[in-house]
């Protein structure tokens, strides 16, 4: 009964250690940074994510907490190793490949800048767990458009 | 442990891998497997008898009215009911306590009232009450859960009072396998004149039911989870008590006299089952009784207690592992864990790639999970054609999820 390469590219090493020991755990108080809450009521994972903007709208700081899914958990923690001091446009890109490449919409221009996030697209073959994959990630998004109105402001 | 391997023949969707793996279904709890004699039913239904039932004169609607009232007089014997009339079909569970918290409720809870349940109720016998309540001015009260999984019974007399307007309750929960004292609590609550509805979901055709016996004045099951076809279920109400209520849909088999002003009614069970109901699903239900009455109801439960048993103690193997609800030796066929090393979507995930079905979540008891404490279990849950062989094969699968996943 040898485990399934699937199931391998599903929970390659680095998901799984991101989900044992994930990074940037926490939050900071709300008055210095922005709080997005999301969740998948179905499956009852949650990610608060707390951000600190820089002036020029780039990610300044970002911790997260959260329960649920080793899928969901690994993916935030690796969202917030990346993110940091990133361009907001970058990571409004970055977003839109991340959800190609765990959707499986054929090739993504400009992988390479996903670097270990590449790692999620074993997900295309769970369909189930894109929305798993993508929990703190479309949090990230709406943080950055609230942010951006606040910004603008 | 009884011998009822051979009854695997009888499902034909049991033989097949997935993912490569034989298939090993431990979702009973969620929808059981379908016999060849109900497929086959279904079949010599719309083959040779397909007509609509009680309005037409010819030969093979009069052959569908047969099997379908056959069909009522089956199931209200197989639940214990004092006549056919008191077993109303629905599509299921879900349906029956919604056409009571809507038909029942409407005429009898007043601003108020108490609508009291369990904390172990599947939010399908939540949400409607809570609907009712927010309707006529009731309010909701809950009997909490003792963390062994039974009912905190200590204080029952100062949650049942005479306020109490309808008293319900899970008969099996689907999430801790506890058998709840139902025979009890519906003697107390009808001293008190309190309206009583059980929820037998996990109950009719995994053991012996006996309505009168309990002494309910609704009981509601699905058929798709002893054997019969989704879309079918029952509700049981005491012959006094469906005399009261006002009808549910309007429309055709539920009248006697239709005016352009004004209409009149019949009796149960038709006032309630207006429309072309769904005559192969009854017939399927029909089917699974007789087939289940094959084995007999009496071994089918013990057979699913000491499949249970045998998978609870092997569980204890796994470290980190937390087994839910009571460790009493008559239960539901069903035992619910967490373990520490992997959320339950992930260990489901993982028994998936080795063809094993568990499910994994809340199982529609967010209340009950908080009330752990925890974010979901994962559920192994047995019918009769199960074995303990296959409990071995989910422990070998899950020794090595949890060497995966630490």
């Amino acid at each position: 009964m040898p485990l399934s390469e699937d199931l391998r590219e599903l929970y390659q090493k680095v998901i799984l250690d991101h989900s044992r020991s994930p990074r940037n755990q926490g939050q900071f108080s709300t008055d210095s940074c922005v709080h997005i809450h999301s969740d998948n009521p179905s499956c009852g994972d949650e990610i608060d994510l707390y951000i600190r903007f820089n002036e020029d709208g780039s990610i300044s700081d970002i911790k997260f907490e959260g329960q649920g899914c080793a899928i969901s958990q690994a993916s935030a923690s690796m969202m917030t190793e990346k993110v940091k001091g990133i361009p907001r446009q970058e990571v409004l890109q970055m977003i839109q490949d991340l959800q190609h490449t765990v959707l499986g919409n054929g090739e993504v221009p400009n992988s390479e800048t996903l670097g270990e996030l590449q790692l999620l697209k074993g997900i295309q073959k769970f369909p189930q767990r894109i929305k798993c994959a993508l929990l703190g990630w479309r949090g990230l998004e709406r943080a950055l458009s609230s942010a951006k109105l606040t910004l603008q402001a | 442990m009884i011998d009822l391997s051979h009854l695997r023949a009888d499902f034909p969707i049991l033989h097949q891998q997935v993912n490569g793996q034989p298939l090993v279904y431990f979702d009973n709890a969620a929808s059981s497997q379908k016999p060849r004699a109900v497929i086959n039913s279904l079949v010599h239904y719309y083959e040779k008898d397909n007509a609509n039932v009680h309005r037409g004169l010819h030969a093979l609607s009069n052959r569908a009215t047969d099997a379908f009232e056959l069909a009522r007089d089956k199931v209200a014997r197989f639940i214990g009911a004092s006549s056919p009339d008191e077993l109303i079909f629905t599509r299921g569970t879900t349906e029956s306590i919604n056409l009571v918290a809507n038909i029942w409720a409407s005429e009898f809870l007043k601003p108020g009232d108490i609508i009291l349940y369990t904390g172990m109720e599947h939010h399908s016998n939540l949400v409607p009450w809570q609907l009712a309540a927010q309707k006529s001015g009731a309010s909701v009260k809950h009997i909490p859960v003792l963390e062994d999984g039974t009912l905190d019974l200590e204080n029952i007399d100062a949650l049942l009072t005479d306020q109490v307007k309808l008293f319900t309750c899970v008969h099996v929960s689907n999430s801790l396998g506890t058998i709840n004292p139902v025979k009890e609590l519906c003697d107390k609550s009808r001293a008190l004149g309190i309206t009583t509805l059980i929820d037998g979901a996990q109950v009719v055709g995994h053991m012996p039911v006996n309505v009168q016996d309990i002494g309910c004045d609704f009981y509601v099951f699905s058929g798709h989870k002893m054997c019969a076809p989704t879309g079918i279920g029952g509700l049981y109400g005491r012959a006094e008590v469906l005399a009261k209520m006002p009808p549910w849909h309007g429309g055709g088999e539920m009248i006697n006299l239709v005016t352009l002003e004004t209409s009149t009614y019949k009796a149960a069970p038709a006032r309630f089952e207006a429309g072309t109901p769904d005559i192969a699903g009854v017939i399927g239900l029909g089917a699974a009784i007789d087939y289940l009455e094959t084995i007999g109801i009496d071994r089918i439960h013990e057979h699913g207690a000491a499949l249970t048993r045998y998978a609870m103690q092997r569980l204890t193997e796994l470290p980190g592992i937390r087994i839910l609800g009571p460790a009493m030796a008559d239960r539901g066929s069903l035992t619910a864990f967490h373990l520490a090393c992997a959320h339950p979507h992930d260990l489901v995930e993982f028994a998936n790639t080795h063809g094993l079905a568990l499910r994994g979540g809340h199982h529609c008891t967010q209340p009950l999970m908080k009330r752990f404490q925890i974010p979901g279990s994962s559920r192994a849950s047995f019918y009769f054609y199960n074995t303990t062989t296959e409990i071995d094969r989910m422990m070998e699968i899950l020794h090595r999820a949890v060497t995966f996943f630490s």
